[in-house]
């Protein structure tokens, strides 16, 4: 069981955390932000294994990450 | 459920001026998540170069000095001086530390100042506007070099790491990159190696890591993402240079 | 009671660094003033103190900028092509306000020039030198005892106003030799609660000259204007016989020193000549020659190159009064009788 969330404001779209993740459940939402970006989300929390490479990687330090 | 992953304490929660996908923010992380595990934000003092990462000290909750451009490592050495038992690494990008900075670093390695040097290689001068930096690839293209880099005119990047390993006063010379997760990691390590050669006060640790600039190369972040595993570390190998601790390895 | 000892100029400078508390000193040889940095490479450990030679003076401006930003007293020395390297270190120092003391042996130039004395980097020295609206005090000895006393000055005046502070000397300053009474003043403490010594119990300190928002930096150069304004009254000189002067001498450093005998000779023979000595060539000493002007009507500025110092005595004296001029480059230095000779022919174009 575990969950990550998006400060969403923060996010600058850069996409690096969709690459990383080894469950392949993010991805760009859709969602714009107030500074522009089309920030980027978890498609599938069910899959979510709480590894935190999507954090890791993330520059902005968007995600928190409960496991 | 517990949280597993939370901003580093010695770096503010504030948002940055660096690019999308700019690894500078990774890198930040990295290393504020090291002296956050030697418990040295209190002791810390930073010395910011100038480049995208001019800025440090709204992003690093530690004293910062600024320093002109190229002489952190100078800065530094006068500063660790004064304050020997307080922790003091530069933060520089290639333009500074292997253009204009190249005496400093080099002579600083050679005293051996006990110091820790963090070397972000994006192959460009980013907050310029992207010209040709030494460490810039053969027929790579930039604001300077715009029918791409040519040896003949402007020679062939610099290896920096390989370079200040070669001097006897380096304790720590090695370079990693921050492009997946499995290279994330290893940096990670090798940060708090080169903070050890300070701490243990063997000599100067120096983390070359190889770095993205999306804007500047003209790559989506992703993109960009993959020149950093696919052109540039087979040119600048990773690994580690030189190790003079218990456990070190030499290449 | 304090010693008294015949020493080299660029020594009593390296020795008045020690009395004043400095214990960093970033250097890197060039003539005339290596003296200093080999006198401290030895004394210097020896009080508990560091000493580098650097890799260049680029080098050693910024390790002092490091040290110094951490609230120690930390010095530089150099001679002219060096302390040109050192303006873009000077200029981080005014805009960060970091203390700091840097001296000049001067030589002569432009370039590689030569090695004898000259006073050719006193625009250099007077109007920031490095880029940017920024002044340093710069103190201008004219003998040993003054390059052991001034540089104590420095370090004081340094910490008071958080500003780099330059001693300006020359060759022969610094090769010369002469009685010494080494005063040891109890150093003056400043409280330094700017300085970056580890954000332990308090905030984070920041020491830099970088200022992007919109207004912050015209903010940030008004505040050091206004402390340049303040620093108008460490303003020093000396004067000599002006009291009855038909024609007033403005000189200073080694020149000042040889003209005291050049005027001495003019007295001899009846001229009315007197002397002011700047000794802070920034500030300069403008108001007190703006009061004389009222009622002496003829300066003469002589000075050891083709005329710096002559432009500040104009700027002073020159909507009440006249201004000669001698200026000498530098590549030999004058002898008395030069600088009478030159006195006495303006002494009679205005009689």
């Amino acid at each position: 069981m575990a969950k990550v969330a998006f400060r969403e404001e923060r996010c600058k779209g850069c996409a690096l955390c969709i690459d990383v993740c080894p469950k392949h459940i993010l991805s760009i939402t859709g969602t714009i932000n107030r500074k522009g970006y089309r920030v980027a989300g978890c498609q599938d929390m069910d899959q979510c294994t709480g590894c935190a490479l999507c954090a890791e990687m993330c520059p902005d330090i968007v995600i928190e990450v409960w496991k | 459920m517990k949280q597993v992953f939370a901003r580093p304490k010695s770096l503010k929660d504030v948002p940055t001026h660096y690019c999308p996908g700019c690894h500078h923010g990774i890198i930040h992380r990295l290393v504020a998540d090291a002296i956050d595990q030697y418990g040295l934000q209190e002791k810390t003092i930073a010395v910011a170069s100038v480049g995208c990462s001019v800025l440090l000290y709204d992003y690093f909750d530690v004293d910062t000095l600024e320093s002109p451009h190229g002489r952190a490592a100078a800065v530094a050495t006068g500063v660790k001086r004064s304050m020997p038992d307080h922790f003091v690494f530069t933060y520089q990008g290639d333009g500074d530390l292997a253009a204009i900075g190249t005496a400093e670093i080099m002579h600083a390695a050679n005293r051996g100042e006990f110091l820790t040097v963090i070397f972000v290689n994006n192959t460009v001068f980013g907050m310029t506007g992207g010209q040709m930096a030494p460490t810039t690839m053969i027929g790579q293209t930039t604001t300077t070099s715009p029918g791409g880099r040519e040896p003949l005119k402007a020679g062939y990047p610099i290896k920096m790491a390989e370079i200040i390993a070669n001097l006897e006063g380096t304790a720590y010379s090695a370079r990693v990159s921050v492009h997946d997760a499995k290279h994330l990691m290893t940096a990670k390590k090798t940060i708090r190696k080169a903070f050890d050669a300070q701490l243990e006060r063997r000599g100067l640790g120096f983390v070359e890591l190889l770095s993205s600039c999306p804007t500047n190369w003209k790559m989506t972040s992703q993109e960009a993402n993959k020149r950093v595993k696919e052109e540039l570390v087979p040119y600048f190998p990773l690994g580690v240079y030189k190790d003079t601790s218990a456990k070190g390895d030499e290449q | 009671m304090s010693k008294k000892i015949l020493a080299q100029g660029n020594e009593a400078i390296a020795r008045g660094a020690l009395a004043a508390g400095c214990r960093y000193y970033f250097g890197y040889p060039i003539t005339p003033q290596n003296e200093v940095p080999e006198y401290l490479s030895k004394h210097l450990p020896e009080a508990g103190g560091v000493f580098i030679q650097a890799e260049s003076e680029v080098a050693s401006i910024n390790m002092l900028l490091g040290a110094a930003a951490t609230g120690a007293r930390v010095m530089t020395s150099s001679s002219s092509p060096g302390i040109s390297l050192k303006q873009e270190g000077i200029s981080y120092l005014a805009g960060s306000e970091i203390p700091g003391v840097i001296v000049n042996m001067c030589r002569s130039g432009p370039g590689l020039g030569g090695i004898g004395p000259s006073q050719g980097d006193y625009y250099q020295a007077t109007r920031g030198g490095g880029h940017g609206d920024y002044r340093t005090i710069v103190l201008a000895p004219h003998s040993v005892q003054e390059n052991y006393d001034f540089t104590i000055l420095a370090f004081d005046l340094a910490d008071k106003y958080r500003n780099p502070v330059i001693v300006f000397g020359d060759a022969i300053l610094g090769q010369m030799k002469e009685p010494v009474e080494l005063k040891n003043p109890r150093p003056k403490t400043f409280k330094k609660d700017w300085a970056l010594t580890g954000a332990k119990g308090r905030p984070q300190r920041i020491l830099k000259s970088l200022y992007l928002a919109d207004g912050e930096l015209v903010d940030h150069n008004w505040n050091l204007y206004k402390k340049f304004q303040r620093m108008q009254k460490e303003v020093r000189y000396e004067t000599l016989l002006v009291d009855d002067a038909k024609l007033v001498v403005v000189a200073f450093g080694s020149v000042a020193r040889i003209v005291k005998t050049s005027i001495a000779m003019a007295r001899k023979n009846g001229m009315k000549v007197g002397l002011v000595r700047p000794i802070t060539l920034y500030p300069f000493p403008t108001a007190y020659l703006q009061e004389l002007a009222q009622r002496i009507g003829h300066f003469m500025a002589m000075e050891m190159c083709t005329g710096q110092m002559v432009d500040d005595v104009k700027l002073a004296v020159m909507k009440t009064a006249e201004v000669g001029f001698y200026g000498r480059p530098p590549g030999s230095i004058p002898t008395p009788n030069e600088l009478y000779e030159e006195i006495r022919k303006e002494y009679k174009r205005i009689s």
